[in-house]
């Protein structure tokens, strides 16, 4: 039953189930993020350069990148998870655990929310790029002070998503010992047919989501200076 | 003579799905420093990709364009913005940063060329204040009308001081009040800072309001160009008229007869000329329309006659009119 043991139990599978969901998320917009700014710049549509030359680079980088994160993104996670033991072995030491997890965590979020940047960012206005175009701006100034800028309310939207994919990935990895709340479910409610605990954990997992959801939307709300 | 821009033998091919589109044929003009130049055209004529190739936004296929005595295609990416912060430009919706501020708006350009942010910001709200809208410098775009971000826009490609402002169709989303005060304002940018300005327009009545010079696109193709009062007085081709007769042609089409298209100065009495007419021939000439237009300061008048249904007659006419040195141009096209 619910004893103070097994309370002390949930509220530490909760801190460890947001500790990899954060870090994840964290690491996993530290590659994305850069991938999908590189995305949406190299497109055909993206920020060509003048040059032909350069414009054979972009076209290149653009191809490869874009194979890379498709054949990330096809891969089951909890495949992708046994596949990269060795690395996780190499950086966190050993390959279970909630620290553990957060390296395939991450290598599945990367490329998923290197796709949710770049179409935050083709939906900011061509005008308005072109505007900073004329006016001087180089690649690094309309990455930073145009593109990141106008479309920080869709970056904000994509950064909710993330948050509950890789919360329910983290909760995935608990079949193979990843640690947290969905390591719990499996243990309790799975082996030991204890459903009460399956379904305070499937509670808790849904309150957490609802409430990052809502911190994110209220967010991007907030910081949208689009609606007079 | 100091041309500030010069297009050489400028094309500009699309490749769209295996076919091609030629948006600008071997186009070559001068802009003159100081000067308002307008390039007039029909929608699709080409009018944006010549503009933007005058900052390169858009690489031309081959051809030179000069500013300033710089060949911009043979410049380097860095030496290339470098120019571009002395060639402005102004869009038909605007292209405000829609999360930033009007104040950090135009403070923008002043960013990108590395002034200290309180310098900057005086210098955007002395611009502001240029505009008629000190009183904006908290707000989003999205809180203004449309005029009021055209002057947003005007402020902010002020801020880095260009030597040319380049307008693509600037007034075209708004209500004629407010182009004629955007107008206006482009005037005395013109006036008071010397800035050469392009003004890219579909419609006659903006060139007749401010620009100088005039050129006339037709399908990818220069027609011709030449000060705005020789076109208004004697357009030489088809594309020129089309665009001057704009709102007229209902008018003329009219019953039998020849219609004349006759324009002369504002000052000299034209009246008399048709009372002589009809007393001369014995026979009625009907005005079928008649306006005075200013052109960039004088007044220039402009009547659409039916002359008779002989043909002996109508031609005579025109002659005598010819003879007292006003613009007369048959038009055929209109008469039916
Ligand atoms: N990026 C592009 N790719 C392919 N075709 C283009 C492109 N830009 C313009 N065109 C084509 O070039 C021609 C000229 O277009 P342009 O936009 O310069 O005309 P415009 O005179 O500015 O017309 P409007 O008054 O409608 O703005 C058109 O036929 C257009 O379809
Ligand atoms: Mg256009």
């Amino acid at each position: 039953m619910l004893d103070k043991d097994m309370i002390w139990m949930l509220v530490e599978g909760t801190r460890d189930t947001l500790y990899m969901t954060l870090m994840a998320t964290l690491f996993g917009y530290l590659f994305g993020l850069p991938m999908g700014i590189t995305l949406m710049v190299t497109a055909k549509e993206g920020i060509q350069p003048t040059s032909r030359v350069k414009q054979k680079v972009y076209a290149i980088i653009y191809k490869v990148l874009d194979v890379i994160v498709n054949i990330a993104r096809s891969i089951p996670f909890l495949i992708l998870m046994i596949l990269v033991i060795p690395v996780t072995k190499a950086i966190v030491g050993k390959s279970y655990g909630s620290a553990a997890t957060i390296v395939p965590l991450t290598i599945a979020a990367a490329p998923f929310i290197a796709r949710m940047v770049e179409s935050s960012l083709q939906e900011v206005d061509r005008g308005v790029i072109e505007a900073a175009q004329s006016m001087g701006a180089g690649l690094w100034r309309i990455i930073w002070s145009v593109l990141l800028v106008e479309a920080r309310t869709s970056l904000l939207i994509g950064v909710t998503i993330a948050l509950g994919t890789i919360l329910g990935y983290s909760a995935m990895a608990g079949a193979v010992g990843g640690g947290g709340l969905g390591d719990i479910a499996i243990r309790y409610g799975y082996y030991r047919y204890q459903t009460d605990v399956m379904l305070v954990t499937i509670v808790v997992l849904v309150v957490l989501v609802q409430i990052l959801q809502s911190i994110g939307m209220m967010l991007s709300r907030k910081l949208d200076r689009r609606r007079a | 003579m100091d041309p500030i821009i010069q297009v050489k033998h400028l094309c500009k091919t699309f490749q769209v799905k295996g076919s091609q589109v030629d948006a600008a044929k071997d186009i070559s003009f001068d802009i003159e420093r100081g000067d308002i130049f307008g390039i007039i055209g029909l929608s699709g004529a080409g009018k944006s990709t010549l503009v933007r190739c005058l900052n390169l936004l858009e690489m031309p296929t081959s051809g030179e364009v000069i500013v300033d005595g710089k060949s911009l295609t043979e410049l380097s990416d860095a030496e290339l913005r470098f120019v571009r912060r002395d060639i402005g430009m102004i869009f038909q919706h605007f292209n405000l940063l829609m999360q930033k501020s009007v104040l950090d708006n135009v403070c923008f350009p002043l960013k990108i060329a590395g002034v200290k942010k309180q310098e900057a910001r005086e210098r955007a709200m002395e611009l502001l204040r240029t505009v008629g809208l000190e009183d904006k410098a908290g707000a989003y775009p999205a809180q203004l009308s449309g005029g009021q971000k055209q002057r947003v826009a005007i402020a902010r490609v002020l801020a880095s001081n260009p030597k040319i402002l380049l307008c693509d169709e600037a007034t075209s989303a708004l209500d004629p009040q407010t182009t004629k005060s955007i107008l206006g304002l482009l005037r005395t940018i013109n006036e008071t800072y010397g800035i050469t300005i392009v003004v890219i327009t579909h419609e006659m009545a903006v060139v007749q309001e401010i620009c100088h010079h005039v050129a006339v696109l037709d399908e990818g193709v220069l027609a011709e160009s030449g000060t705005v009062q020789d076109l208004f007085r004697a357009p030489k081709t088809e594309a020129a008229r089309r665009l001057i007769l704009t709102g007229t042609e209902q008018l003329s089409r009219m019953r039998g007869g020849t219609a004349v298209r006759v324009t002369f100065s504002g000052q000299s009495s034209f009246e008399p000329m048709i009372a002589n007419l009809i007393l001369e021939y014995k026979m009625p000439v009907n005005i079928l329309f008649a306006d005075t237009k200013n052109i960039n300061g004088s007044a220039e008048g402009e009547m659409i006659l039916q002359l008779p249904d002989v043909k002996d007659t109508a031609e005579r006419m025109i002659q005598d009119l010819r003879a007292k040195r006003l613009g007369v141009e048959v038009l055929e096209h209109y008469v039916g």
